[in-house]
Formats: structure tokens, sequence, C-alpha cells
């Protein structure tokens, strides 16, 4: 009994302790919280179209890419050239079997070849280690089905499509694109400040955090107005019906065997993009970067942060 | 077409069926929402025929471009008694029947479809799958045999029976099937070919002869061709849906 409440006298004296310290942080932060909130200032950064097309956008994206890789799935092998060299493909993703038996995912790249099991050429769906490509958690559908793959591909190419589209033209009708996007001569000249800052993780604060900087400026060009048409017209150079309307199409990328190869490049480039934008979403602050793609407010830190370290 | 991606559709149909079977239902296996998605077809359809419409011609090719090793798809040698025996008599006896809505209905030897007006082209062969092989294939212009069979005016399609025992029960099969409609069966490039590489077309290739259709996916490309239909509409052919493939989910249009 006694030391039965002796335990809990002292639980209750060490919890009070701590709720104490707790009390006084949470002050600490919440005062800390106001004086950022009455220096910051908010700001509209994003207009409705822009808000909606992102994200329709980023919805299509995501599709596509899954898609994508299940319909690699059914012959998951690059070549480069008109037609397929099947004796010396650019990528392949293949599998073996070892001396005990077991499956092996082979990855070979030119002629030099990777172990990659459980992640390309061989990967366990439910349980099984199976001869696939990509793994099924990264295929829609996530089972072999290449011709439902070929569905969410092509219905979603003609949202992606339209919906770049639309950007393109609201950029441009709006001045976003001219404004915000274009890099400008005089972005190009702190292009090395801009790296530098990049680096060390200093993001801009005031006015400056009002636009892209040149980095950002590059990135975002080149995907709108390099990656996407590039993306589209390889994808349009796979069809054969496409070819007899623009054979040209085959000359510019170098066949359609290439053509296939660099529109997976350009997927992979996609999915790059995407993961550094994701990285700088959250090192620029997640929610004051998240709420600015879906209200549209963007709070800007003061000029001359009085913070102490 | 090949054993290999008959082994692959296998393989993903029954993927497909196993899946469907279990609890958990994603948006592809439920019955209206692969409906959308492929409402897309209609106007991938539309949009490429807007473009291509009768005459473009698929990119021909120099025999310098030739694929050394063409890689034959579907099925590899049909094996049926009757297909058995027709290669042991060299295929002296094939027939090519044309039927359905046209006003003179015709039966062509090889010989006869031999004596008709040729093409040649070198054309690249694009599998859904995703590889392509480059082949010279030559045969008769399938619009000069439907001008021979005089289509009447409600046809729409041209129905390809082939000899090629697919699935289903051994004693009686489903064989491969496929269709087009007038535009592209009339396309100057769309040959009953009977030649590949300029040595009579191969078994695993589709002796004795085959479709070619050179602005559409490889799955159009019907071997072993015994007989043509001409038809109004395709809803009441096997499963409707106008072709073997198209019967396990592919699209009716394989432009892209
Ligand atoms: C209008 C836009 C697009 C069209 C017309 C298109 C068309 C195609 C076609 C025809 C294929 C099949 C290739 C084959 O036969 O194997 C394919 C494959 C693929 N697509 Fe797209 N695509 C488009 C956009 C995209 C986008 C935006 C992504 C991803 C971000 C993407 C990712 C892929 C991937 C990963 C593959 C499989 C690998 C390959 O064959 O390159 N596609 N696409």
């Amino acid at each position: 009994m006694t030391s039965q409440d002796s335990a809990a006298g002292l639980k209750s004296s060490s919890v009070a302790g701590i709720e104490d310290k707790a009390r006084g942080a949470w002050r600490g932060w919440q005062e800390r919280r106001r004086t950022r909130l009455s220096n910051r200032q908010m700001f509209y950064r994003h207009t409705v179209s822009v808000r909606v097309l992102h994200w329709i956008n980023a919805i299509c994206l995501a599709i596509m890419f899954m898609s994508g890789l299940q319909i690699f799935n059914a012959h998951p092998a690059l070549y480069w050239g008109r037609y397929s060299d099947f004796d010396h493909p650019a990528l392949w993703l293949t599998s073996e079997q070892d001396p005990q038996g077991h499956l092996r995912g082979i990855t070979q790249i030119g002629t030099t070849r990777f172990d990659t099991t459980g992640w390309l050429g061989a990967s366990s769906a439910d349980g099984q280690m199976a001869e696939r490509g990509f793994p099924s958690w990264a295929t829609l559908p996530g089972p072999q089905w290449l011709a439902m793959g070929r569905l969410w591909h092509f219905f979603f190419a003609w949202i992606f499509v339209i919906n770049g589209f639309l950007f393109v033209v609201y950029a441009i009708w709006s001045r976003h694109f001219q404004r915000d996007l274009l890099p400008k001569m005089s972005d190009l000249r702190h292009l090395g400040r801009d790296i530098v800052d990049h680096i060390r993780l200093r993001f801009p604060k005031g006015e400056a955090a009002k636009h892209y900087n040149v980095l950002q400026k590059i990135a975002y060009f080149s995907v709108v107005f390099i990656l996407g048409p590039l993306i589209v017209l390889t994808g349009l150079t796979m069809s054969p019906t496409m070819d007899s309307v623009f054979p040209f199409l085959l000359w510019i990328f170098g066949g359609r065997q290439s053509a296939r190869t660099i529109h997976f490049i350009c997927a992979f480039s996609f999915l790059g993009f995407f993961i550094i934008h994701i990285v700088m979403v959250i090192l620029a602050g997640p929610w004051n970067e998240i709420r600015s793609m879906i209200t549209g407010r963007y709070a800007i830190a003061p000029e001359e942060p009085p913070h102490g370290n | 077409m090949g054993t290999d991606r008959r082994n692959f559709l296998a393989r993903a149909a029954a993927g497909a069926g196993a899946l469907a079977l279990s609890a958990c239902k994603g948006p592809s296996e439920t019955t209206w929402f692969p409906k959308v998605l492929d409402s897309a077809e209609v106007l991938t359809k539309k949009v490429q025929r807007l473009f291509a419409g009768s005459t473009t011609l698929a990119p021909e090719f120099t025999k310098a471009d030739i694929s050394p090793f063409f890689k034959a798809n579907g099925t590899l040698n049909p094996g049926t008694t009757d297909y058995n025996a027709a290669v042991a008599n060299n295929f002296q006896d094939w027939k090519i029947s044309v039927g359905g809505l046209v006003e003179h209905p015709l039966k062509l030897s090889l010989a006869e479809l031999r004596a008709l007006p040729s093409r040649s082209q070198i054309t690249r062969h694009d599998c859904v799958e995703g590889w392509s092989c480059i082949g010279e294939w030559t045969g008769a212009p399938l619009k000069n045999i439907l001008a021979l069979a005089v289509p009447r005016a409600n046809a729409r399609y041209v129905v390809f029976y082939c000899a090629d025992p697919m699935s289903g029960d051994p004693t009686d099969p489903q064989y491969y099937y496929e269709s087009l409609d007038l535009i592209e069966a009339c396309h100057p490039q769309t040959i009953l070919a009977y030649d590949m590489n300029g040595e009579a077309l191969s078994v695993p290739h589709g002796a004795p002869v085959r479709l070619r259709c050179e602005r559409q996916l490889g799955y159009k490309h019907a071997n072993n061709v015994q007989r043509l239909e001409l038809a109004e509409s395709f809803d009441h052919i096997n499963g409707g849906n106008g072709g073997y493939w198209e019967d396990n989910g592919y699209t009716w249009w394989a432009g892209i």
C-alpha cells in the first residue's frame, strides 16, 4: 500500500513538473508565433486558375507515370534506333535463377548487369517472388494487366494535354509567364548567388520571396516548355497512325524505339523534378507552401528576421 | 504477334481474373470505371482519323533497315489437324473466301491471290507490348479484292477469320479474328501478304496469308487468314468487340 502511495505521489509531482514545463514551452511558442504572425505579411500568390490546373496536373502525372510503368512491364526493355535490336537493349529488366533456385532480379544497362532483386526484374507480389520489370506497388493497376494500363494512360493523356494547353494559354494571357516564369537577363546575372543560396538552404525573405528565384524559373520553365512537349511528342511518335501523319517525328527522335527510350527518360525526369519540388516545399515551409497552392495565400517572413542565431 | 505475348497476355488475364475475385476492388476492377477510361478511345480514334484520313502512308524503309531478327508473335504454329495437313500439302488447297455483305462472294486460291496485282513495302511492325521490327511484305492490296467482291452499301467492316485456335475448349476453340473498318481496309498499304523478306511467309509469321495494315498496332495484323466477312457491325460476332484481343480488353482502335 505505502509503496504504491509514494509511487503515486512521486508520479504526480513529476507530472506536475512536466506540465509546468510544457505550459511554459507552449506559451513561449505562442508568443513567438504571435510576433511572427504580426511581422509577416500575407500575400496572394496563386490565382485560382493556376491552383486548379496545378492539382489536375499533379494527379495526371502520378497516374501517367504509374500506368506508363505498367505498359513498360509488358516488354521491360528499351532500345535505341528504328527497331528493337533484341540482343542489344539499352535497358533491360530481367530475371534469372541463382544456383539455389531462387529468382534474382537483374537490371541490365548497356552491357552492365546489376542485381536488383526485390525492386527491378523480380519482386514479390502477394508474398510471391515473380518476374516483373517494375514492382507491382509502382504500377497502375498493380497486377500485370497491359490493356488496363493502356486505358488509364491514354485517358489521362488527354486530360494532361488539355490541362497543359490551358495552363500555357492562361500563363501567357495573364502575363504570369512573362512576369514570373520566363528567366530574364537580370535573373541570370544572379545565377551564381542563387545557386550558393540554395546550397546553403537560405530561402528568400521579404520582397524577394514574392518572386520565383532564377533556379525556380529555370526549373518551371523547362518542365512546362521543354519536358512537357517532349513527353507528348515522343508519346505520339510511338503511334503508328501519327507516324503516317508526321513522319518527321521519327526523324527528330531517331526512330520509334529511340522515341520510346526518350519518353522513358522524360518520365523519370518528371519524377526527378517531383522529388526536388517536394524537398524544396518541405525545406521552405510545407504548410505555408501547401496553403498557398490551396487557398492562394502565402505568408512572407519580414526582410530582417529578428533571430539571434 | 508471338507466344511470348500469348503467354504474357494469358498471365495478365489470369492475374486480372484473380484480382477481380479478391475482396478489395480498385477502380480498374469495377464495371463502370473502365468504361469511363474507354471513352477516350472514341476521341483518340476521331482525332487520329481527322489527321490521318484515308490516305497518309506509314513510313517505308530501305532494305538496310530490315530487322536481322523479326520476332514472331501470336500463335507460332496453329497446329490443328487441318492446318498441319495444309502445311504438309504446301497450302495447295488453301482458300480465302470473301462473303457477308457483298454482291459477289468469292473464293481465292493462293495461286489466284498471287496472280492479282501486288505491292511490296518495307514497314515497321509495332507490337502493343512496345517492341518494333522492320520487314518487307509482299501481297495483294485488299482494296482490289474487295472491289472484286463488291461490298453492299451497308457494309462497314471487314472481319478476318483465322486458322489459329486461341483459347477455350480444344475441341471447339475460339479462333483468332480481327476487324478493320472500310477506311483502313481500303488503305493503299493494307495488303493480304504472302511473302516476307522475299520468301513465302513462314508458319510462325502467319503462313500462308496474313493481313498487313501498317497504320495499326500488331494485334490487328491477323495471321493464317481464311475468311473475310463484310459486316455492318460486329456486335453479334464472338465477344462483340471486333477482335480476339478486343474481347480481352484491348481497344478496337489500335492507332496508338
Ligand atoms: C500526351 C501524352 C502522352 C502520350 C501520347 C503517351 C504515350 C505513350 C505510349 C504510346 C506509350 C507506350 C509505349 C509502348 O508501346 O511501350 C507510353 C509509355 C509510357 N509513358 Fe507515356 N504518353 C504520354 C505522357 C506520359 C507522361 C506525362 C508520363 C509520365 C510522367 C508518361 C510515362 C510513360 C512511361 C513510364 C511509359 C512506359 C515506358 C516507355 O515505353 O517509355 N507518359 N506512353
